[in-house]
């Protein structure tokens, strides 16, 4: 009976461990604005500031991005490129070797030029804002939309300290019937302001997320740009086909 | 034969008609081959596959200038497609839009051959060339799909070629040959690109071609499926009948532009569709140390993953995986003898028995709510709905010669109803 037990718990596990894996983490929505410059800039800023001491964004290149964001090519070299030996035009690597980072941070950090293609922008949004103290970890954090995840609060300084109070599992955070997003008590509470304010540190995420949606596919605004015209050209083909085709079938009944 | 039509004429294309066919063949395959005029909407999609596939020639040459065949560099070069390339993502959202847009219009095609009976005689060599086109098709899509080794190319690939070791005795051996390796690599990679580009691609070109010239030797069906060709004027032309070109040609342009609104749309606005067209874990790298939470196929293959995994018991001493594989290859298998099992007296549906239209339709609707299934994980009640859709889509035809013989079916008119 006991053994029966134990082989029926056991059964359920993948479901319980399925239930808990997939999707059930509340993410805030995130709606990007590739056609928002200001955001984007101070993106890239964030960007090559806080996160490309670790993280690369090999597909990426500089010039790409002052020529899509309108940031002038100095500006370009003087603030946003730290390393002598990238130029303007070369990618957005980094000099951490990934065999060293992976000793370190016990997995090496991934290159970010796709990471919002795979994970999404809601997800990128909510994770950088889900950092608590955890002193278990290596690096005194946790976080509640990547458990146990290997990065450090790199933001710490701008969002200052966050500890969960409750657990998220459990809480059921009042939402904004609008925007879906958390309004109510949340189970993360800032305990020692840092540099920002919650409302600032909220929109300077936003503006790092913005920029990595725009970065995991800059080709959209190109795509955005001709889109009217090819699907107007084509409405018009339609238009005169559709003429034509009616004027030789007059005959046909 | 061209025989002597067409020869001792002046000019330039007299020259060259005296020398090749070129005036025979125009008239033979467009300007005097004699279609139906009852052609309805669901006649679009042949025209519609020919365009694809030659979109997907033209880009695909395009992408291979650019690709880089080993898994060191695949995936790199394809995001260098995607932003260094100029208008390299335009190409390749063609391409990757393509590939989904070949399935939508040849199911479509597939299902217009099957509601109108165009399989049955004398069309079962065009239905079993279509169908031949059909297995090449998903050969050349399942490769591709490797080609950018994404995560979800490279498990996805393992999940399928592992199906290969089901089979008893030179099962493992066999997927080790397909893969050339103990796993997945940059040698799988490579003879997939070879197989993708030049192969594969001969052989679609070559069975299309057959296609045709089995469809203009014994001459279109329509939604009557009667035979045009039993009424012709004095001059030998039938009289409902009319010239492809101009006639057809005109008509199905103006079905190329609703297409290509459609299909530009998606390639402007949403080419991932929502992560069915390409996969969202498609943008992380192929890691053979990390497999991914849920696999699925692309969604053309769902429907028959659905029934590989619906098959959860062993039977006769041989594993559900093994019978999983069978009733797979079984449900594409049993297609091809469709023209043997309808032993209807009529083609079309229209004039076919209630029986026979309730099976079309419970038919599809299974095989919708299969791809539906193939691309969720599975639970319980999921396996048991696909076992049932299953059941259903094997109906269709094994009952078929039973259901067609025995139901009454309407006397078919003459001539073509429009």
């Amino acid at each position: 009976m006991k053994k029966q037990l134990i082989a029926l718990i056991l059964a359920l596990v993948p479901f319980t461990a399925l239930a808990a894996g997939g999707g059930h983490v509340h993410l805030d929505k995130m709606e990007p604005d590739l056609y928002d410059k200001a955001s984007l800039q101070n993106g890239a800023k964030l960007f090559t500031n806080y996160c490309m001491g670790c993280h690369s964004a090999q597909f990426q290149r500089y010039a790409r991005t002052a020529e899509d964001l309108g940031i002038p090519q100095d500006v370009i070299e003087e603030n946003l490129i730290f390393s002598s030996s990238l130029k303007y035009n070369d990618q957005m690597r980094i000099s951490m070797q990934k065999e060293d980072a992976a000793v370190w941070f016990g997995a090496a950090p991934p290159d970010l030029s796709l990471e919002a293609r795979l994970r999404g922008a809601d997800w990128i949004y909510t994770y950088l804002r889900s950092f608590y103290v955890d002193d278990s970890r290596p690096w005194g954090v946790n976080n509640t939309v990547f458990p146990d995840v290997g990065m450090p609060n790199v933001l710490a300084p701008l969002q200052g300290i966050q500890e969960k109070v409750c657990d998220p599992n459990h809480h059921v955070a009042e939402l904004d019937p609008l925007t879906g997003n958390q309004v109510g008590e949340s189970c993360l509470k800032i305990t020692k302001e840092g540099a920002m304010s919650k409302a600032e540190f909220d929109k300077a995420v936003y503006d790092l997320t913005n920029f990595l949606v725009y970065a995991g596919e800059p080709s959209k605004l190109e795509s955005n740009r001709i889109a009217p015209w090819v699907l107007g050209f084509i409405v018009i083909l339609f238009f005169f086909a559709y003429l034509l085709k009616k004027e030789y079938w007059r005959d046909i009944h | 034969m061209a025989g002597n039509r067409n020869k001792g004429n002046p000019g330039l294309m007299g020259w060259i008609d005296d020398r090749f066919p070129a005036t025979a063949m125009w008239e033979d395959h467009l300007s005097k081959y004699y279609a139906p005029k009852n052609f309805n909407f669901w006649y679009f999609f042949g025209s519609l596959a020919l365009l694809v596939l030659v979109n997907q020639i033209l880009t695909g040459i395009w992408l291979t200038m650019s690709f880089n065949p080993s898994a060191e560099g695949a995936f790199a070069s394809v995001e260098y497609i995607m932003r260094d390339v100029e208008y390299g993502w335009l190409l390749r959202y063609m391409h990757s839009t393509g590939a989904s847009a070949f399935f939508v219009v040849v199911y479509l095609h597939m299902f217009r051959g099957m509601m109108y009976g165009s399989y049955k005689a004398p069309r079962e060599l065009i239905w079993i060339f279509g169908m031949a086109i059909y297995l090449a098709l998903m050969a050349e899509a399942f490769m591709g799909y490797l080609l950018p080794w994404g995560q979800m190319s490279y498990w996805g690939a393992q999940v399928i070629i592992s199906l290969f070791t089901a089979i008893p005795a030179i099962g493992p051996d066999l997927a080790q040959w397909v893969r050339g390796d103990f796993l997945i690599s940059g040698i799988t990679l490579n003879r997939f690109f070879a197989l993708h580009v030049v192969a594969l691609p001969i052989v679609l070109l070559a069975l299309v071609v057959l296609h045709i010239i089995a469809l203009h030797e014994v001459g279109s069906n329509n939604p009557d499926g009667n035979d045009i060709k039993k009424h012709k004027d004095e001059n030998g032309i039938p009289l409902d009948g009319i010239p492809f070109h101009p006639y057809y040609t005109l008509k199905d342009i103006v079905g190329v532009a609703v297409f290509l609104f459609v299909f530009c749309s998606i390639i402007f606005y949403a080419p991932t569709m929502g992560g069915y067209f390409i996969e969202a874990p498609n943008f992380e790298p192929a890691n053979a140390l990390k497999t991914p939470d849920h696999i699925a196929p692309v969604w053309y293959f769902t429907p028959f993953y659905a029934m590989l995994r619906a098959i959860t018991f062993p039977m006769f001493g041989l594993d559900a995986k093994f019978w999983g594989v069978v009733v797979m290859g079984g449900a594409i298998a049993i297609l091809f003898v469709l023209p043997w099992l309808d032993k209807s007296p009529v083609r079309s549906m229209r004039y076919k028995g209630w029986i026979s239209k309730i099976f079309l339709v419970l038919f599809a609707i299974s095989f919708v709510i299969l791809g539906v299934l193939g691309a969720l994980p599975s639970t319980p009640g999921r396996t048991a709905l696909a076992q049932l859709c299953t059941a259903i889509y094997f109906a269709y035809f094994i009952l078929m010669p039973w259901y067609t013989k025995f139901e009454s079916t309407k006397p078919v008119p003459e001539r073509v109803t429009g």
